[in-house]
């Protein structure tokens, strides 16, 4: 399908022509962990982290930033400029679906996450001595499903706003309260059980993450309940398809 | 060979109706002209041919072939330029030919095309970064560039500056001669009487007229007036007896002859039989303009009060 090959050359440049995307999406989360570990306090181990150093806990969190920037902020934003300004309908009159507009806009995002994380996970133990996800299949499984879900909220995002400002509006409030689960304001370390636990069914489940990357800091975050990894990552996929679904049924061209 | 047939068009935005009944006939080859009052229903019945529309009843044909049902492949052979349409900021002028190329079974050299519409120099610069003109030139280069037999093109130059639009009109020649047929969608009367063969008058939904500019012209019958200094006597029965003539005045040397039809040519005949030299011989011609409001009875540009916003 060379119309679909070439869509998803020509997003993957204007992608990378967005700087801010590039820098908050994919260079920011390896900037702001490393940032953090220059904190000396951050790398001694301390008891409320079980003997493990804090930045270990919080790694999984300079990930899923990346992940929740491009899937609620950069992918509904592009989306809801080409429709505000007739790029969708324009499409439409030619022989290419707008649809494979929307399929290169997933593409280039799933990419673009991909590299962000392996930068993340690479720079982590070449700086920090962080070790690689301990169990790389479950990391991948639960990356990939934690960002499908995370997508399928960004894509509903991108099917009910009217505007780009909205998107971005919208956008942001996606961010920050996915965020404020994802770690970023108060470590999930430190949360009550309760946060804890609806936590682990808030994309892209940051639980999963952790627990793949470092089965120890894994038991640190985790309920008091324990971890059932592959019901969290049911219920990712779960979100993911009926947001996908909802998304595919509110979606409006123009 | 007929490129585009409309019958009966009739489409309605809930108890609004954009457009009334629509019919007209465009050949192969021609530059076809859709005028009008904003709000006549001209993008309505494009958007329609283009597929982007569903008609509430009648039929299009376009090359044969009917937009609702044969959507795929009517997108094939039609290129369409719109209003309200865009391209992302950061595109360059040769990545958005060689991505629009890539949509089509069979299309043309974008390189040839981006030269045919003077883009080559500008074939690293982004989208945002063009001007008006050039914008408007890449959307006409990517309405061509799956290789289209017929190419509608709506309110090409509107917001262009006065030269932009004299060599956006030159190019679409330049692209008729290629063999395409062109459906321009304009209210300026200067863009149709320049380009089009042939012009379809739409008035409150439905089409006013049809014909050649002269031809609506002629058809819209107003009146004209020749206006002369004569330095010798005349006779106001040698102008008044003429068929075309309806009022003569003069004032002293000059004379005002209101008529209609061919009335040059009448008067001027009927001067040299007299032996009579007329100077300063000047001809309020009728325009394309003087029909249209005589067919629609609005000035150009302004808004058709019957259909309001329908565009």
């Amino acid at each position: 399908m060379p119309a679909l090959r070439k869509l998803v050359r020509v997003e993957s440049r204007l992608f990378l022509r967005d700087s801010a995307t590039v820098v908050f999406g994919v260079l920011f989360p390896t900037a702001l962990l490393l940032g953090l570990g220059t904190i000396p306090t951050l790398r001694e181990p301390t008891p409320e982290t079980g003997g493990l150093r804090p930045i270990d806990v919080w790694a999984p969190t300079a990930l899923v930033f990346g992940m929740v920037m491009i899937a609620v902020q950069h992918v509904p934003a592009v989306i809801a400029t080409y429709r505000e300004r007739g790029i969708l309908r324009r499409l439409s009159t030619t022989p290419a679906h707008p649809r494979g507009v929307l399929l290169a806009q997933v593409i280039v995002a799933f990419a673009s996450v991909v590299v962000s994380a392996a930068l993340l996970v690479l720079a982590a133990w070449a700086v920090l001595g962080i070790a690689p996800p301990e169990r790389p299949l479950e990391f991948v499984v639960a990356f990939v499903v934690g960002f499908a879900a995370l997508l399928g909220l960004g894509l509903v995002s991108a099917a009910v706003v009217r505007t780009s400002s909205a998107a971005n509006q919208v956008g942001t409030l996606l961010f920050v309260a996915l965020m404020f689960f994802g770690g970023a304001f108060l470590p999930r370390v430190l949360m009550p059980d309760l946060l804890r636990a609806v936590g682990d069914v808030v994309p892209p489940g940051l639980q999963a993450l952790t627990t793949a990357w470092s089965a120890d800091a894994g038991a640190l975050t985790a309920t008091a309940g324990g971890q059932p990894f592959w019901l969290q990552m049911a219920i990712m996929a779960g979100i993911a398809l009926v947001a996908g679904a909802v998304a595919a049924k509110l979606f409006r061209w123009e | 060979m007929t490129a585009l047939e409309v019958r009966n068009l009739h489409k309605r935005y809930g108890h609004r109706v954009a457009v009334d009944d629509v019919s007209l006939t465009v050949e192969d080859g021609e530059i076809f002209g859709i005028i009008g009052p904003n709000g006549a229903g001209k993008t309505t019945t494009v958007e329609c041919v283009a597929g982007l529309r569903t008609p509430d009843s009648g039929s299009i044909s376009v090359l044969g072939l009917d937009p609702t049902t044969d959507r795929a492949e009517v997108r094939e052979r039609l290129g369409v330029q719109l209003q309200e349409s865009s391209f992302p900021d950061a595109i360059t002028v040769s990545e958005a030919l060689d991505l629009y190329g890539s949509f089509y079974r069979d299309p043309v050299d974008w390189r040839e095309l981006m030269e045919l519409l003077d883009l080559t120099e500008k074939r690293d610069t982004r989208y945002k970064a063009l001007s008006g003109g050039q914008k408007q030139r890449l959307s006409i280069a990517l309405a061509l560039v799956g290789g289209p037999r017929v190419a509608i093109l709506d309110e090409l130059t509107t917001g262009l500056d006065p030269q932009a639009r004299r060599d956006t009109w030159s190019l679409v020649e330049r692209v008729r001669d290629t063999g395409v047929t062109i459906v321009l969608v304009t209210h300026f009367m200067d863009e149709a009487e320049r380009l089009c063969d042939r012009i379809a008058v739409v008035s409150g939904g439905r089409v006013a007229a049809v014909d050649t500019p002269t031809g609506l012209v002629a058809q819209a019958n107003a009146a004209q007036q020749v206006r002369f200094r004569v330095s010798q006597p005349l006779d106001r029965s040698v102008l008044t007896g003429l068929p075309e003539v309806t009022d003569v005045e003069n004032t002293a040397d000059r004379w005002r002859v209101t008529g209609r039809g061919q009335l040059l040519s009448s008067v001027a005949g009927a001067l040299a039989r007299a032996h009579v030299v007329a100077e300063d011989l000047r001809v309020d011609q009728r325009t394309l303009d003087d029909a249209f409001v005589a067919l629609t009875g609005r000035p150009p540009g302004s808004a058709d009060a019957s259909a309001r916003r329908a565009g």
